[in-house]
C-alpha cells in the first residue's frame, strides 16, 4: 500500500468502528429502553457463585420462561456483538496509524484519543469476558464513542514523525500504561455512577429487588464491587505509568519530577484515587461517598488529558495543534 | 436473591472506630487524643483530600521554578491580587509553607498509623491461626453436611489438603463442645505488602530531600567550537542544595564539536522538531583521555556523577564592528535567545571598546520575512533566508555602574539610537555620524544544556518500585480464614463443619469455602451465608 492508501485505510476504519459503534450504542439503549417491561428478577436456582470486589454474591438467574423472547437481551446481545466489531476495526485503524507514520500510533492528541478510545473499550470487553456487562454497554459505548468524534473533528492531525523528546521507548511504555488506565477509569467513572443512580431509587423503593428500566443493572452493592475491581487493577497500573514518566522525565530534562501541569495532575489523579482506597476503609466513606471519589478522580484524569493538552503551557504539551 | 458479606461488617477484626470520641480533659488526655486522631484513617483521607486540592493552583499559576518570567509577567499584568498571592507562596506552590504542612501532617500521620501496624502484623505473622470460634455456621460462609468418614480422619484430610495450597494450619479442640477443628490462615502478604507500601512512600519522599540538600543543577550555553568546564562561574544559572560546596565540583569538561537539527518540511506540524544532536569530546577530570560522545533529547551524558542533558538550542549570529578608523574593536557571535516555535530571536551586542561606546539591539530571523505591517518575522525555524535586523545606540550603557548586567539587555537610558538597520549575512552598514561599521559575517549555533546531580534519585526509583510491588500485594491478595469442624453426628457418622472469614475482601472466600468441602466428601449445592 501507498502511503496515501495507508491513511485513507486508517481513517476509514476508525469512521466504521464509529459507525458500529453508533449501532451498538442504539442496541444497548434499545435493550435499556425494553427493560422497562420487564418485572423484577426472580430467584429461583442458584446458577454460579461470582466474586465481586469485597462482596461474595452467590447469583441465582431468573428463569424466563422464554429467554429469546425477551427483546432487550436480544438489543444488547447485538450491542455485544457490534461492539467486539468496533474495538477490532479500531484496532485495525490505530495499527495502520502507526504503520502509516512508521512509529508507535503515539506522536499527538488525535492519536492517543483513537488508542484511548481503544482502550475503554478494551477494558470493558475484557471484563466482560468473564461476567455479563451487557447492562453496562451504553454507558461505556458513549464515552468511547463521544472520544473518538473529538479525535476525528477537533483534534485530527496528519501523521507526522515524532519530536524528540518523544523518541524514547519509554514513550510505549509509558503511554500504553496510561492507555490502559483511561479505559479503566472510564469504566469505573460509569460503574460508580450508575451505582450513585441505582443506590438512589433503591434508597426509595426501600428494597434492592427493582423494576423498570433499572433493573437490567445490578445492585449498587455490586456496581460498587465491580468499580472497586476495576480501581484495584488501575491504581497499581497508574502508580506504574507515573513512575515509568518520572523515569522517562529524569532521562529527557534531567529532573524527574518537576511539578509540570501534567505531572501535577497525574499526581492529583493519583492521591484521588489513594483518597478512594482509604474511603472504602473508613467509615462512614463506603459506599456513595466513595463512587463520587471515583467520579472526581475520572474528572481529574481528563482534566489532565484535554485540559492540560490543550490549554496550559506545559512540557508535554504535544497535541500536535 | 444476593448476599452481602461486607467483612468489615462482620468481621471481628474491623476495630475501627466509627465516630471520633470527645477529647477528654487534661493535658497529656488531649494530646493523645489530638494524635489519635492524626493518624485516624479519616484524617488520612481529609489530608489526601487536601493534598489533592493543594496541588492544583501550582498547575493553573505560573511557578517561580519552571518559569520566572512568566511569574513576573502575570504580576505585572494583576497588580491588585498579584503581590498578596505571591506573599502567600501562590507562585512557589510546592515549596510553600502551606503545601508543605498538608504533605508532612499526611507523612507523620502515615508514620503514626504504619508503626503500631507494623508491631500488630509481626505478632500476627507469629501467632498461629486463632482457634475455631464456637458458631461456624454464624460466619460469613459457612457449609455443613454430615459424612459417613471418621471425624480424625477428615480432619487429618483437610489440614493436609490446607498445607497442600499453603496455608497456615493448627489443629485444636474444643473443651466447651469437646469437638475437634483445623484452623487455617493465608495471605498474610496482604498486609505486609500494604506496609511495605507505606513505609516506600515515606522513602521516596526522603528521597528527595536528600536530592534537594545533596543534589545540584545548573544551566550553560555553550557555542559550536566552545568548550565548558565544570565550575561555578561558567554556569549561567546555577543551583544546589544546602549542603553542596559549590566550589568542590567534580571537575568535568566537555567541548561542543558539532551541533545538528532538523525541522519538520511537510505541511502536517512544519517547523516542529524532528532531531536535535550534540557531538561532544569530553574528559570525566583534567587527567583522563578525553572520549566523544552524541547527546540526544533522550540521551543525555553520564559524567563524573552528573547528567548532561540537551535542552535547548538557537543561532549565534557573529560580528565584526569597526571603529572610524577602521580598526576592529569587536568579532565575535553572540548568543540570541529564541523568542518563538520559529527561532525569531533577540540579542544584544554591546562594544565597550569603541569611543564613545556602541550598543545594538538585534532581532535574528532564520527564514526572515516581511509580515503585513512590514515588520520582520521569521517564518521557519531553520537559517533559509538568514537575516538580523539591528537598532544602534551610542553612548554610556552603564557598564561602569558596578551593577551587573544581563548579556541580553542593553541598558538604552542614556544612549542614542543612532539608526536601524537590516544586514543578510556577508552585509555590512557603515553607522551614520563617523561612528564606524558593523558587519553581519553569518552564524553559529548554540546548544544549551542542563547538568544535573541528584544523589536521591536511585533510592526514590527504588522506594517507588517497592511501593509498586508493595501495592499489588496490597490490593491483590486476599487474607481470609478457614475452619472445619467436626463432632460425632447423632445418627453415625460425622458432622463436618467448614466456614471461612475474609479480613477485607471476601470475594475468594465462597471458592474456598466450597473447594474445601468438596475435598471433604461433600456434594455441595447450596452456602449458607450469615443474615
Ligand atoms: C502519603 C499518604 C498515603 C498514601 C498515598 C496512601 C495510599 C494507600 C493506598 C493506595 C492504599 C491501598 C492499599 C489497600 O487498599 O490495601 C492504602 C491502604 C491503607 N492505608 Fe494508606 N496511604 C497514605 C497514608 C496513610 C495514612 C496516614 C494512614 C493511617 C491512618 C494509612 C492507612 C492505611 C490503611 C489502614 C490501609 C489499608 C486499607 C485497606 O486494607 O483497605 N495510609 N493506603
Amino acid at each position: 500500500m501507498t502511503s496515501v492508501q495507508l491513511a485513507q485505510a486508517s481513517n476509514a476504519a476508525v469512521y466504521a468502528s464509529m459507525l458500529t459503534l453508533t449501532l451498538a450504542m442504539i442496541c444497548f439503549a434499545v435493550s435499556f429502553a425494553a427493560g422497562r417491561r420487564r418485572p423484577a428478577a426472580v430467584a429461583v436456582s442458584v446458577e454460579s457463585v461470582e466474586s465481586l470486589g469485597s462482596t461474595a454474591v452467590i447469583t441465582r438467574t431468573p428463569e424466563v420462561a422464554d429467554r429469546s423472547s425477551d427483546p432487550g437481551r436480544r438489543a444488547a446481545n447485538i450491542g455485544m456483538s457490534l461492539t467486539w466489531l468496533a474495538f477490532l476495526t479500531l484496532l485495525v485503524g490505530v495499527v495502520l496509524r502507526g504503520v502509516w507514520a512508521g512509529r508507535v500510533p503515539w506522536g499527538n492528541m488525535y492519536e492517543f484519543s483513537i488508542t484511548a478510545a481503544l482502550g475503554i473499550l478494551g477494558v470493558f470487553l475484557v471484563m466482560s469476558i468473564r461476567r455479563d456487562l451487557r447492562w453496562l454497554g451504553l454507558f461505556v459505548v458513549i464515552p468511547a464513542l463521544l472520544t473518538l468524534g473529538l479525535a476525528v473533528t477537533v483534534l485530527y492531525t496528519e501523521a507526522a514523525q515524532l519530536v524528540p523528546a518523544l523518541k524514547s521507548y519509554w514513550l510505549v511504555i509509558h503511554v500504553s500504561a496510561a492507555i490502559i488506565c483511561a479505559g479503566a477509569f472510564t469504566f469505573a467513572a460509569a460503574t460508580a455512577g450508575l451505582s450513585l443512580v441505582r443506590s438512589r431509587l433503591e434508597r426509595k423503593a426501600g428494597t434492592t429487588e427493582i423494576g423498570g428500566w433499572a433493573s437490567r443493572m445490578p445492585t449498587s452493592e455490586r456496581l460498587q464491587g465491580l468499580t472497586n475491581r476495576v480501581i484495584a487493577f488501575a491504581f497499581p497500573l497508574w502508580t506504574f505509568a507515573v513512575v515509568a514518566g518520572a523515569i522517562w522525565a529524569e532521562n529527557a530534562w534531567g529532573r524527574y519530577w518537576g511539578w509540570d501541569p501534567k505531572e501535577t495532575w497525574a499526581f492529583i489523579t493519583w492521591v484521588i484515587f489513594a483518597a478512594y482506597l482509604h474511603a472504602r476503609s473508613t467509615a462512614g466513606w463506603r459506599g456513595n461517598r466513595s463512587s463520587w471519589i471515583v467520579i472526581v478522580g475520572w474528572l481529574a484524569f481528563l482534566i489532565n488529558y484535554f485540559g492540560v493538552n490543550i490549554f496550559v503551557n506545559s512540557l508535554h504539551s504535544y497535541s500536535g495543534m | 436473591m444476593t448476599v452481602p458479606m461486607d467483612a468489615a461488617a462482620t468481621s471481628p477484626e474491623a476495630g475501627l472506630p466509627d465516630e471520633p470520641p470527645l477529647p477528654p480533659l487534661g493535658s497529656i488526655g488531649l494530646l493523645r487524643w489530638m494524635w489519635r486522631q492524626l493518624t485516624s484513617m479519616r484524617t488520612a483521607l481529609v489530608l489526601l483530600f487536601l493534598l489533592a486540592i493543594a496541588s492544583i493552583p501550582g498547575s493553573v499559576l505560573p511557578q517561580r521554578g519552571t518559569n520566572p518570567l512568566r511569574v513576573d509577567q502575570w504580576l505585572e499584568r494583576n497588580p491588585g491580587i498579584g503581590p498578596i498571592l505571591d506573599r502567600a507562596g501562590f507562585f512557589d506552590v510546592y515549596a510553600s509553607p502551606w503545601f508543605a504542612a498538608v504533605y508532612l501532617l499526611l507523612f507523620i500521620s502515615l508514620i503514626g498509623c504504619v508503626l503500631p501496624r507494623i508491631r500488630q502484623h509481626a505478632k500476627a505473622m507469629m501467632a498461629p491461626p486463632p482457634p475455631a470460634p464456637r458458631r461456624l455456621t454464624r460466619l460469613p460462609v459457612s457449609r455443613e453436611f454430615t459424612s459417613p468418614a471418621d471425624g480424625e480422619v477428615l480432619l487429618a484430610s483437610a489440614h493436609e489438603y490446607l498445607r497442600g495450597r499453603h496455608w497456615r494450619v493448627r489443629r485444636g479442640e474444643s473443651s466447651v463442645d469437646g469437638s475437634t477443628w483445623v484452623a487455617a490462615e493465608k495471605g498474610y502478604l496482604r498486609e505486609t505488602g500494604n506496609l511495605v507500601f507505606h513505609v516506600a512512600l515515606l522513602l521516596v519522599l526522603l528521597a528527595v530531600g536528600v536530592g534537594g540538600v545533596l543534589g545540584w543543577k545548573g544551566n550553560v550555553i555553550v557555542r559550536e567550537g566552545n568548550g565548558f568546564s565544570n565550575t561555578l562561574t561558567q554556569y549561567d544559572a546555577w543551583g544546589g542544595g544546602r549542603f553542596v560546596n559549590p566550589n568542590d565540583l567534580a571537575p568535568f569538561s566537555f567541548t561542543l564539536d558539532t551541533f545538528t537539527v532538523d525541522f519538520e518540511r511537510s505541511d502536517a506540524q512544519r517547523g516542529a522538531p524532528r532531531l536535535f544532536e550534540a557531538d561532544v569530546t569530553y574528559r570525566s577530570a583534567p587527567d583522563v583521555a578525553p572520549a566523544t560522545r552524541t547527546i540526544e533529547v533522550n540521551e543525555p551524558l553520564d559524567v563524573a556523577g552528573a547528567k548532561v542533558f540537551l535542552v535547548g538550542h538557537g543561532y549565534a549570529p557573529h560580528f565584526i564592528v569597526r571603529d572610524s578608523t577602521g580598526a576592529v574593536v569587536f568579532d565575535d557571535a553572540v548568543v540570541f535567545l529564541p523568542q518563538d516555535g520559529n527561532f525569531t530571536s533577540t540579542g544584544v551586542i554591546k562594544v565597550p571598546d569603541a569611543s564613545p561606546s556602541l550598543g545594538f539591539n538585534g532581532l535574528f530571523l532564520p527564514t526572515a520575512a516581511r509580515a503585513g505591517s512590514g515588520m520582520g518575522i521569521s517564518t521557519f525555524p531553520a537559517p533559509d533566508n538568514p537575516e538580523v535586523l539591528l537598532a544602534a545606540f551610542r553612548g554610556d550603557m552603564g557598564l561602569d555602574s558596578g551593577v551587573p548586567q544581563s548579556v541580553y539587555t542593553l541598558d538604552t537610558s542614556k544612549m542614542v539610537k543612532i539608526g536601524l538597520e537590516p544586514l543578510v549575512p556577508g552585509g555590512t552598514w557603515t553607522l551614520p555620524n563617523n561612528s564606524g561599521s558593523i558587519e553581519f559575517t553569518g552564524y553559529e549555533r548554540w546548544a544549551s544544556f542542563q547538568i544535573a546531580h541528584d544523589p536521591g534519585k536511585e533510592l526514590a526509583l527504588l522506594s517507588a518500585l517497592a511501593a509498586i510491588v508493595g501495592l499489588m500485594l496490597s490490593l491483590f491478595v486476599r487474607r481470609r480464614r478457614l475452619w472445619v469442624k467436626v463432632v460425632p453426628a447423632a445418627g453415625g457418622g460425622t458432622l463436618v463443619q467448614v466456614a471461612g472469614l475474609a479480613k477485607t475482601d471476601s470475594a475468594d472466600l465462597p471458592a474456598d469455602v466450597l473447594a474445601l468441602a468438596t475435598a471433604l466428601g461433600d456434594d455441595v449445592d447450596e452456602l449458607r451465608s450469615a443474615p
